[in-house]
């Protein structure tokens, strides 16, 4: 198949995904702010840093206001921004567009639909909610008709590929909000490597190293966010923990959104296309820095960092799946 | 109101492809009408949904380009087809092989001895004024002696009957796909029709162009690689090049897809590394084929192309070049052409057409500007024409200077009562003016003619412009036996 066509599949996957993962990640924040008592300031900055876009919020207001209405606007209706929910499933739809032959006449309908949809019904502060479940839904529709009715060949090689890399590094993402916002709550202090992530949003309260009594609920909030908590419940069959979370959701074998489950599927991927050494060493390497990981200690410190380096071992897979299969 | 023919308006003024203005519906079409008329409203509006529901579902869309972005816009179709019998066809067809071949022939010659110049037949100033011959293609040898493989020859009828060739399109004739299409829909909304009439089939058209194209691959004997090379998603015909290549199974590509190697090969970049590429059908204009060819800025094309082709690595159709003949003033020589070359009457006639070149010729159209259809050499598409009838005087005035300025530049025409055919508009029909623009493909396995073509329809009363993005339509064009009919 042609590297632009496998290009311009393998990116409308990724921002497919992105889409998904950005109203996941809305949904992550505005639940533990609901949770969260008021005294609590960290608020909507974080999720700025942690999408990696603040060059480009900050570039025409540089003390722009990263309250609730501005941030939420920016990641769902920004068409400036290319990562905003809007501009994924315009980018989705145009790498598609260009590539109507190779896939189903039915996908292109539902992209275009859930693109129409989102475009039509930019949401208040009230229909958020119902508007991120659409998009959400339209996005794992899309990805059941391409399962469904594409034939299993190297170009859904590419919409998997896409797909799992987004996907994995999203759920990264998500991790990282809590790590933002909470860690620091639970007696994380200021000797740690501070990015500005975690520098704006320190708690005012002082931390006290007690255990944390929201704790709970706002991991479970992560899990929902990541439609995780009914398959986590049903394997880790104790209270809602941090550790547990992060093992279930980094390291997990079996839940679709898991990190390791994603880096499984990206090798089974690979594995059925041609020239793909270096792509798999450097998914050899991601992997085996997961597996090492000891993610239960992550709870208390290096959550931040370690999420960092995974997202740098994504990258660099990406690097190579380009060079590979892309490259001009 | 179901339809009743006899209030149908037909008139002596032009000639209606169903409808004859004393007798009613003619042989071949007299099915097709007593079917309609058995119809009621209620059952023809349904139809007319059905087919508007099939061009959406199937995505028949074309393009046009807007500062919001590109917008596909649905394929506008009118239900009633064209018909034309069976026998007459066989003559226009024989007529287009005919003209082609000659075409083919006088291409080849421009760009090796100019036998036909040295002959005195075709004037030396003329080609030497010709935008679209390319120097760079002087001594290319295309296999088969074939530059024109695809040709979409657009035919019209006159208030006699008489079918004459309008133009010739050499370089990138668009629309076949839309005549495929148009008979799938129409399979769809009146299917008990095909049953007992004797429509000619069209769909192996992608078969036959499959093995054209096959047929010219450089490296015979191996499986060719065939792509189709599309200027991108933002041409108007993006479509019909996707669904070319959908329907042959090659490859659609764009430019930067493909790569010209040091050994003068073209190859595709696909993810297994480069594979070599046999024959492209390009659906791009020749001045952005080649950048080091032709014009330097062309971000659509392929760098070295012509190096490839010139080599003979790799088969272009159509042959770069090849719109020399498509000129409109090459055009009123063809009849002179096909003489040359075959020694032969025209089977199918050119519109008459005065050479403002000729001093004679010339004075006898500004002497008529007003009677006469003006049109300049080397435009498309209607640009930059004189409608003597409907223009202003200030309008004839001025064309009467540019002829005078650049009298090679122009031909003029009698104006043509272009035919008509019943067409559905709301709930009765009325005559719209028609064309029809058949395709005939040239290369390694016989000549081959479309069944019909493609009809386009002017949808808006009185106009005769057909073309899609100015308020044209199409239809399903019917070629239908008719012995003992």
């Amino acid at each position: 198949m042609l590297s632009r066509v496998a290009q311009n599949i393998y990116w409308m996957a990724r921002y497919v995904e992105r889409a998904e993962d950005t109203a996941r990640l809305i949904n992550v924040n505005t639940n533990l702010l609901l949770d969260l008592p008021r005294t609590t300031t960290f608020g909507w900055l974080p999720l700025i840093f942690i999408v990696g876009a603040e060059d480009r919020f900050f570039e025409k207001e540089p003390h722009r206001l990263a309250d609730e209405t501005n941030v939420v606007k920016f990641l769902i209706s920004d068409r400036e921004h290319p990562g905003s929910i809007i501009s994924s499933l315009a980018t989705a739809r145009e790498n598609l567009r260009t590539t109507r032959d190779v896939v189903p006449q039915e996908a292109w309908e539902q992209i275009n639909a859930l693109y129409i949809y989102a475009r039509d019904h930019l949401p208040n502060r009230r229909g958020r909610f119902e508007f991120l479940r659409r998009v959400i839904q339209g996005a794992q529709q899309i990805g059941g008709l391409l399962s469904g009715t594409m034939s299993h060949n190297a170009a859904y090689d590419f919409v998997r590929l896409g797909h799992y890399l987004e996907r994995a590094d999203m759920t990264t993402r998500i991790l990282d909000v809590r790590s933002a916002n909470l860690l620091a709550r639970a007696g994380q202090t200021q000797t740690q490597t501070q990015t500005q992530t975690q520098a704006q949003s320190q708690p005012t309260a002082p931390a006290n190293g007690e255990q944390d009594p929201f704790e709970s609920i706002q991991w479970m909030s992560v899990l929902k966010s990541l439609s995780a908590y009914q398959m986590y419940r049903q394997q880790v069959r104790v209270r809602v923990n941090g550790p547990d979370v992060l093992k279930f959701l980094l390291q997990g074998d079996y839940f679709p959104r898991a990190v390791a489950f994603c880096l499984r599927q990206l090798e089974i991927c690979l594995r059925k296309l041609p020239r793909h050494d270096a792509a798999l060493a450097a998914l050899a390497a991601l992997r085996q820095k997961l597996n090492a990981a000891a993610v239960r200690e992550l709870t208390r410190e290096g959550l931040h960092e370690f999420i960092d380096e995974v997202q740098v071992g994504l990258g660099e897979l990406h690097d190579q799946i380009a060079a590979a299969y892309f490259a001009h | 109101m179901t339809i009743e023919w006899q209030h149908y308006a037909a008139t002596d003024s032009y000639y209606d492809e169903l409808i004859a203005s004393v007798t009613g519906p003619r042989p071949a079409a007299r099915a097709l009408c007593e079917y309609l008329a058995s119809l009621s409203d209620e059952e023809l509006r349904e139809r007319k949904t059905a087919a508007e529901l099939a061009i959406l579902v199937m995505g028949i869309t074309f393009t046009v380009y807007t500062e919001g972005g590109s917008i596909d816009r649905a394929w506008p179709f009118d239900i009633v087809p064209r018909i034309i019998p069976k026998p007459e066809w066989d003559r226009a067809e024989a007529g287009l092989k005919q003209r082609v071949l000659a075409l083919n022939l006088f291409i080849d010659d421009l760009y090796h001895e100019q036998k036909i110049i040295q002959d005195g037949v075709f004037p030396a100033e003329v080609l030497a004024q010709s935008v679209n011959f390319r120097p760079q293609c002087v001594g290319v040898s295309p296999r088969y002696g074939v530059w024109a493989h695809i040709c979409g020859s657009d035919l019209v009828r006159d208030k006699d009957g008489t079918i004459y060739v309008l133009e010739d399109n050499l370089r990138v004739p668009s629309g076949v796909s839309y005549m495929l299409e148009n008979r799938v829909v129409t399979k769809r909304v009146f299917p008990e029709l095909f049953g007992h009439q004797r429509i000619q089939p069209v769909d192996d058209y992608t078969l036959r162009l499959y093995d054209m194209l096959a047929s010219l691959s450089p490296r015979p004997g191996d499986h060719p690689t065939v792509v189709v090379l599309t200027p991108g998603i933002y041409n108007s015909a993006y479509f019909e090049h996707s669904y070319l290549a959908q329907q042959m199974g090659v490859e659609l590509v764009e430019g930067s897809d493909l790569e010209v190697g040091d050994d003068d090969c073209v190859y595709m970049r696909t993810i297994e590394g480069l594979e070599r590429v046999d024959v492209i059908y390009r659906r791009i204009d020749d001045l952005f084929l080649d950048p080091e060819a032709f014009r330097p800025d062309s971000a659509l094309g392929v760098k070295g192309l012509m190096r490839a082709w010139r080599a003979g690595n790799v088969a272009l159709a159509n042959a770069p070049g090849a719109g020399v003949a498509d000129d409109k003033v090459v055009y009123a020589f063809v009849p002179e052409i096909i003489q040359y070359y075959l020694d032969q009457d025209p089977l199918i006639a050119n519109v008459p057409s005065w050479l403002c070149m000729r001093e004679k010729d010339r004075k006898y159209v500004l002497a008529n500007l007003d009677q006469l259809v003006v049109k300049p050499a080397n435009e498309s598409g209607g640009y930059g024409m004189l409608v003597g009838p409907h223009a202003t005087p200030a309008e004839r005035k001025r064309f009467a200077r540019l002829i005078q300025q650049d009298p090679r530049n122009y031909i003029a025409q009698p104006t043509l009562a272009l035919s008509t055919s019943p067409t559905l508009c709301d709930d009765h029909m009325e005559p719209r003016h028609v064309d029809l623009r058949p395709f005939i493909l040239s290369g390694g396995p016989p000549t081959y003619v479309t069944t019909g073509g493609l009809t386009r329809v002017a949808l808006r009363k009185g106009s005769l412009v057909v073309n899609s993005s100015q308020g044209g339509g199409s239809k399903d064009t019917w070629i239908v036996a008719t012995e003992g009919l």
